[in-house]
């Protein structure tokens, strides 16, 4: 299980990393960050790129900040970077909440959420949790830079609106308004290991009705998707266990899953099913 | 600490310990050679097909590679034999080293490279292509049989024990209970792939495996008919070894090969397997499916069990052979009376990885079998599961107690126990009556909860004989030689403990010799817990021969009787006198130097052999309770409580016996929830990553609790002891299955491991719980 | 097939090695440094045989690059012990028993220490979710949490 051969750049600014890119992408030559995903399927050799282009060393892509109701994220910010406390507001109770699901703690010092964004694997927490807020990623190569909504980003497993020449430089998350409810609960089998269903939720709560509900599904099907019926469902609702029940219910008739020779279709409606009330109660707890 | 008398049963710590936490171990993979070439197998991709064209060219042309094998390199080595010897209906099926003309798993080695580093030869490895017609494939062991080869079915063969009248007990009986249960696939899949590396000593004309495991010794013997050497010119190095399991240590594919290469080359030849290698080409285990019939009186006496399995073997036979479903037939009845019986095991080779023993093979398979059978009998008879196996228990007093079977060619006798005695402690510790209210209560509030268990009785220190050899430096240092090996569980520090027990020293200035064929001419090795049982006696043996020199030559020395002396920390005292003249053993050691002038006529060195020899195993016993609960909206399992009872006979350590109980638990755990080997219907591996093999974590293990009991020491050996590497993990499977379906409030429903969640909800669904 | 002439610095001192790009700073640990404690266990990030500490942080050193550890202090098994007084947590882990084969005990080792040294008050849930980081298939983890556990309170202890 050693990779393949591959020739190794390592750019000391972002415009020298596009550049190089747009050299070497053609030839499939690949970005590494983190590599907590790229150098395990490089092991496999399921992924051979001839050109590694490191972004390890360039300044400036480490920021984690919020400006204009935005949080931005850069392309070297660690999973580990989201801890507790790290950002305040409910967005930040929120990345805590699912960074501490994402595989297991030496992974997530050196993984990155752009990272998880460009491998775009449907059990991806990062991926869902950009799909439930909206985010926007911010994508450069040679020709310059463009903002994808993630709503538009994510076209099948593993497969994006992310060209091969472009890199994932940044990835932007409105911020939750105050008083935004949050729950995020996935289903694994051993604790860090892929999730086969996650489900994401934020609402508001006001006189006594859910506003603004936010409900995602992920690891259940090709890629994180938000289900406007059941947030239409929501809308107004009283927030009880029987809305819950209801929700989940919908969700799982949605649902277009994930099936292959281990994991049944049926199976992961059934734990969607049962995901979001405990996403809902976690919320609302 | 320094410790004399009284070693055995001290939880001291471990002397294999320092190097291990400070980095300095040295596993196969950390030993290299100089000019050394890495060995990188080319596998079969396919799981059943004929060999049309292999094309090796670009392979060879890659900068860096050396060789490129095929099955036309080595046309000179046959087919792998087995351990014991020859077996005459088996001998068509063996595998050869590398495929010849056909392709029966995917994994099967196909070629070999041969380049200067390990990336290169991955590198080549990709260049070498197969081409293949494919044929169809048998992925289950209960399908109908095929050809393995022209003339020869895929059923290899058929195993049968038995005794009584079972047909007569059958047409008697009040009742008879019938289930159909499976077993899944998985293995010890140790933390440390497997790697070898072949050295060939051309000076001396000695030719050495290292990385070598479990049983170098028998298979020096089974490597010198190989290449035709005597086993005096042939070796085999056991390193620090990362975890054996059953499955390290057999000779496989790989170990002939570098040894081939390494004398054929003249260059060390290191060949180190990585995880996915290891997932689709070390042995795997456990996969049987058994249709078992119970015939019982209306108390639930168990007249006759019938008991017809089907065992998946994979492609090949193994170095076991026959094993694994001969054990399966002789060890089922466990702890349990029993009136009449007849096993039938079909013996099936199917297009997946070969399969051989994993801790406690034919044990956790039929552990959950026989137990899942008395939880049937106790339903359909309206009595509790534990007054079932209590009335069917085979008594104390009945001990020793044999039954017309056999298991490792050894007839089945027990030695000792009290298995009604070790129930009782179970219960009490898990307090079984309170509970029973306790879960009551939980059910009427909705929950999914239950407790389950389980009896078993193990087999441990198979004999014949073992030896070892104990000598004493003149600088008072002691050296124990055996023929045993160390998988990673304490070895040194048992044999140490022993060694000083007799020797009256501290058991921290003992080395243990083990794994190394060049400095002992027989060795048992550790398979089938039988080292502590087996070599520790050889080591006691010897060092009670060494004590007795040392005390003659002091007694000489001090002018007084053998028998009023004695070893204190290392020196011979007057036992009526410990602060009187003394003399180390060091000292004597020194007196008797061939050339000493005080060695008094006696034969030189302080040193002697040692041997231990048994007639039959040891059976060591014990029980285990489970306790879970269900989610039953995603059928998720949590172990709640956990109790496991076992009775070792005498513990020579019982910090290490723990450690070996609660080692195996969570890969029996494993068994029970979490891991197996899939295969698609093409017969492709779907478990080829450790995110898809699912080894339990930390996060998945419940507190266990328990009991060692020392009520019944072996009859068959000085010490009193029975092995204790395999009580940890038989019964797992046995006793959460039971306490799935006590949970599910259904009887018969499970009846098949492991339970995983996605299986659960089926049956909860389909249940409409 | 491009070699690269880097130097890595593990446990203080600095290593002039010649890799290929490709080779995982697990390997060259291994076979450029000698420093074999580091031990490979599956080679695709699951396992933890191979946790080191990288800069503070503890890392799998089979999903990085040797390459990209130049310029990175690096701290493996050898390092842990001060000369012939072992670490806190090796001490640990030989009294309660934390290991039976040793393979991945170094992995162990070091995931204990780099979250130790960052948190030495952790709480036992934090403790047992971080441990679950790597696989054990011989001790079933009870006795290293323990030794964790004791090694935390005499580290604690001593600061």
């Amino acid at each position: 299980m050693k990779a393949s051969a591959f020739i190794y750049h390592r750019p000391e600014t972002i415009d020298e990393a596009v550049r190089l890119l747009g050299e070497v992408a053609p030839d499939d030559g690949r970005v590494i960050a983190g590599g907590q995903s790229l150098v395990p399927i490089m092991a496999f050799r399921m992924a051979r790129p001839p050109h590694l282009i490191d972004i390890n060393r360039i300044a400036g892509l480490d920021r984690l900040d919020t400006q204009d109701g935005w949080l931005r994220i850069g392309a070297r910010v660690r999973h580990a970077a989201f801890h507790e406390g790290a950002i305040a507001g409910p967005t930040g109770a929120l990345l805590a909440h699912v960074m501490r699901h994402i595989a297991h703690h030496p992974i997530r010092t050196r993984g990155t959420f752009c990272g998880s964004l460009a491998h775009a694997d449907p059990a991806s927490e990062w991926c869902a949790t950009a799909a439930a807020l909206d985010g926007v990623l911010v994508a450069q190569s040679t020709q310059g830079t463009r903002e994808i909504a993630v709503r538009d980003y994510f076209e099948a497993v593993m497969t994006t609106a992310l060209r091969p020449d472009e890199i994932l430089v940044e990835a932007r998350l409105p911020l939750l308004p105050a008083g935004t409810l949050t729950g995020f609960c996935e289903f694994s089998r051993r604790s860090g290991d892929f999730a086969i269903a996650m489900v994401l939720v934020t609402l508001r709560i006001e006189e006594g009705r859910i506003v603004a509900p936010r409900f995602t599904i992920g690891g259940a099907e090709a890629f994180p998707r938000r289900l406007a019926e059941v947030e239409a469902l929501l809308t107004g609702a009283a927030p009880d266990m029987a809305t819950w029940r209801v929700a989940g219910d919908l969700a799982a008739s949605l649902l277009d899953p994930l099936e292959d020779s281990i994991t049944s279709g049926e199976y992961r409606r059934d734990l969607v099913r049962a995901l979001a009330p405990r996403a809902f109660q976690q919320a609302c707890a | 600490m320094t410790s004399t008398k009284g070693a055995i049963g001290q939880p001291l710590t471990r002397i294999e310990d320092p190097p291990l936490v400070t980095g300095r171990g040295r596993f196969v993979a950390d030993i290299n050679f100089p000019h050394q070439l890495h060995m990188r197998i080319v596998r079969s991709a396919h799981a059943h097909a004929r060999i049309l064209s292999i094309s090796t060219q670009a392979a060879l042309a890659l900068p860096g590679v050396y060789a490129v094998w095929t099955a036309a390199d080595i046309a000179e080595i046959g087919p792998i034999d087995f351990r014991e010897g020859k077996i005459e209906k088996l001998e068509p099926y063996r595998q050869p080293v590398l495929a010849i003309d056909m392709l029966r798993y995917v994994g099967e080695p196909v070629a070999a490279i041969f380049a200067s580093d390990a990336y290169i030869a991955e590198d080549a490895a990709d260049l070498v292509e197969v081409h293949v017609e494919s044929l169809p494939v048998i992925i289950a062991a209960d399908a109908p049989t095929g050809e393995f080869a022209p003339g020869l079915s895929t059923e290899a063969a058929i195993v049968a024990q038995g005794f009584g009248d079972v047909a007569e007990a059958f047409a008697n009986a009040h009742a008879i209970v019938e289930l159909d249960l499976s077993v899944g696939r998985h293995s010890g899949v140790p933390l440390e792939t497997r790697g070898a590396i072949g050295r060939y000593d051309t000076a001396r004309d000695v030719l050495e495996l290292h990385g070598a495991a479990k049983v170098p010794h028998k298979n020096r013997e089974s490597l010198a008919r190989v290449f035709g050497r005597g086993t005096t010119g042939l070796h085999l190095f056991e390193a620090h070894v990362g975890g054996g399991f059953g499955i390290r240590g057999e000779i496989y594919p790989e170990d002939i090969l570098v040894l081939a290469a390494a004398l054929r080359f003249e260059r060390a030849v290191k060949w180190i397997e990585d995880r996915r290698e290891h997932l689709i080409a070390a042995n795997h285990s456990r996969q049987q499916r058994h249709k078992i019939r119970a015939a019982v009186d209306e108390k639930g006496t168990l007249l006759a069990i019938e008991n017809e399995f089907w065992h998946d073997q994979g492609a090949y036979p193994r170095t076991h052979a026959l094993r694994v479903a001969e054990t399966t037939c002789g060890i089922l009845p466990g702890p349990y009376h029993l009136g009449a019986y007849k096993a039938t095991g079909h013996y099936r080779l199917t297009n997946k990885t070969p399969a051989a023993t994993y801790r406690a093979p034919g044990r956790y398979e039929t552990n959950f079998v026989r137990e899942r059978l008395l939880d049937a009998i106790a339903v359909r008879l309206g009595i509790s599961r534990i007054d079932v196996r209590r009335q069917n228990l085979i008594r104390k007093e009945e001990m020793p107690y044999a039954r017309p079977l056999c298991v490792l060619e050894d007839d089945v006798s027990y030695d000792s126990g009290d298995y009604a005695g070790l129930l009782d402690k179970s219960l009490a510790a898990i307090g079984w009556d309170e509970l029973q209210d306790e879960l009551t209560a939980r059910r009427a509030k909705g929950e999914l909860v239950g407790v389950g268990l389980a009896l078993f009785v193990e087999k441990s220190g198979l004999g014949p004989s073992d030896g070892a050899h104990v000598r004493v430096d003149t600088t008072g240092a002691i050296e124990v030689i055996t023929g045993g090996a160390s998988v990673g569980q304490g070895f040194e520090t048992v044999m140490a403990q022993v060694c000083a027990e007799a020797l009256g020293t501290d058991y921290k200035r003992i080395r243990v010799i083990h794994g190394r064929t060049d400095r002992i001419e027989y060795g048992i090795g550790a398979h089938a817990s039988r080292a502590t049982v087996m070599t520790a006696n050889a080591v006691h043996a010897a060092a009670l021969l060494v004590r007795e020199k040392a005390l003659t030559l002091a007694g000489e020395l001090m002018q007084c009787e053998p028998a009023l002396l004695d070893i204190v920390e290392g020196n011979v005292v007057r036992r009526d006198n410990g602060a009187g003249p003394s003399i180390s053993l060091g000292q004597i050691a020194h007196h008797l130097r061939p050339a000493s002038p005080t060695r008094r006529g006696h034969a030189p060195g302080l040193a002697s052999d040692g041997w231990f020899e048994t007639a039959h195993q040891t059976y060591p016993y014990g029980n285990q309770i489970a306790q879970v609960s269900l989610d039953r909206e995603t059928g998720a399992v949590k172990i709640e409580r956990y109790v496991i009872a076992y009775d070792i006979g005498r513990a020579i350590n019982p910090l290490l016996v723990r450690g070996q109980i609660l080692g195996g638990f969570v890969q029996g755990l494993g068994g029970a929830l979490y891991e197996e080997f899939l295969y698609d219907a093409n017969g492709e591996p779907l478990s080829v990553t450790f995110a898809d093999y699912l080894i339990p974590t930390l996060a998945e293990v419940p507190d266990v609790h328990v009991i060692i009991a020392e009520d019944a020491p072996s009859t068959r050996n000085p010490l009193g002891i029975k092995g204790a590497g395999e009580s940890g993990i038989a019964a797992v499977g046995a006793a959460i299955a039971s306490a799935i379906e006590d949970a599910l409030g259904v009887p018969g429903v499970i009846t098949s491991i492991p339970v995983t969640p996605q299986r659960l909800k089926r049956i909860l669904k389909d249940n409409r719980l | 097939m491009t070699r690269h002439d880097i130097t890595l610095h593990v446990n203080g001192r600095r290593y002039d090695i010649c890799v290929e790009p490709r080779k995982t700073l697990a390997d060259a640990l291994r076979d450029d440094c000698g420093l074999t404690g580091t031990h490979l266990g599956c080679e695709h990030g699951v396992c933890g045989a191979c946790t080191i500490i990288a800069d503070g942080e503890t890392v799998r050193a089979c999903l990085m690059f040797a390459i990209q550890a130049e310029g990175v202090e690096l701290r493996t098994v050898e390092g842990l012990a001060q000369g012939n007084e072992m670490h806190p947590l090796q001490k640990a882990f030989v009294e309660h028993h934390g290991l039976q084969c040793g393979y991945c005990t170094p992995g162990f080792l070091m995931l204990a220490a780099g979250v130790l040294e960052k948190n030495p008050t952790i709480g036992d849930e934090e403790l047992r979710d971080i441990l679950a980081s790597n696989l054990c298939r011989c001790t079933g983890y009870e006795n290293i949490v323990k030794a964790v556990r004791a090694a935390a309170a005499e580290m604690g202890a001593a600061q």
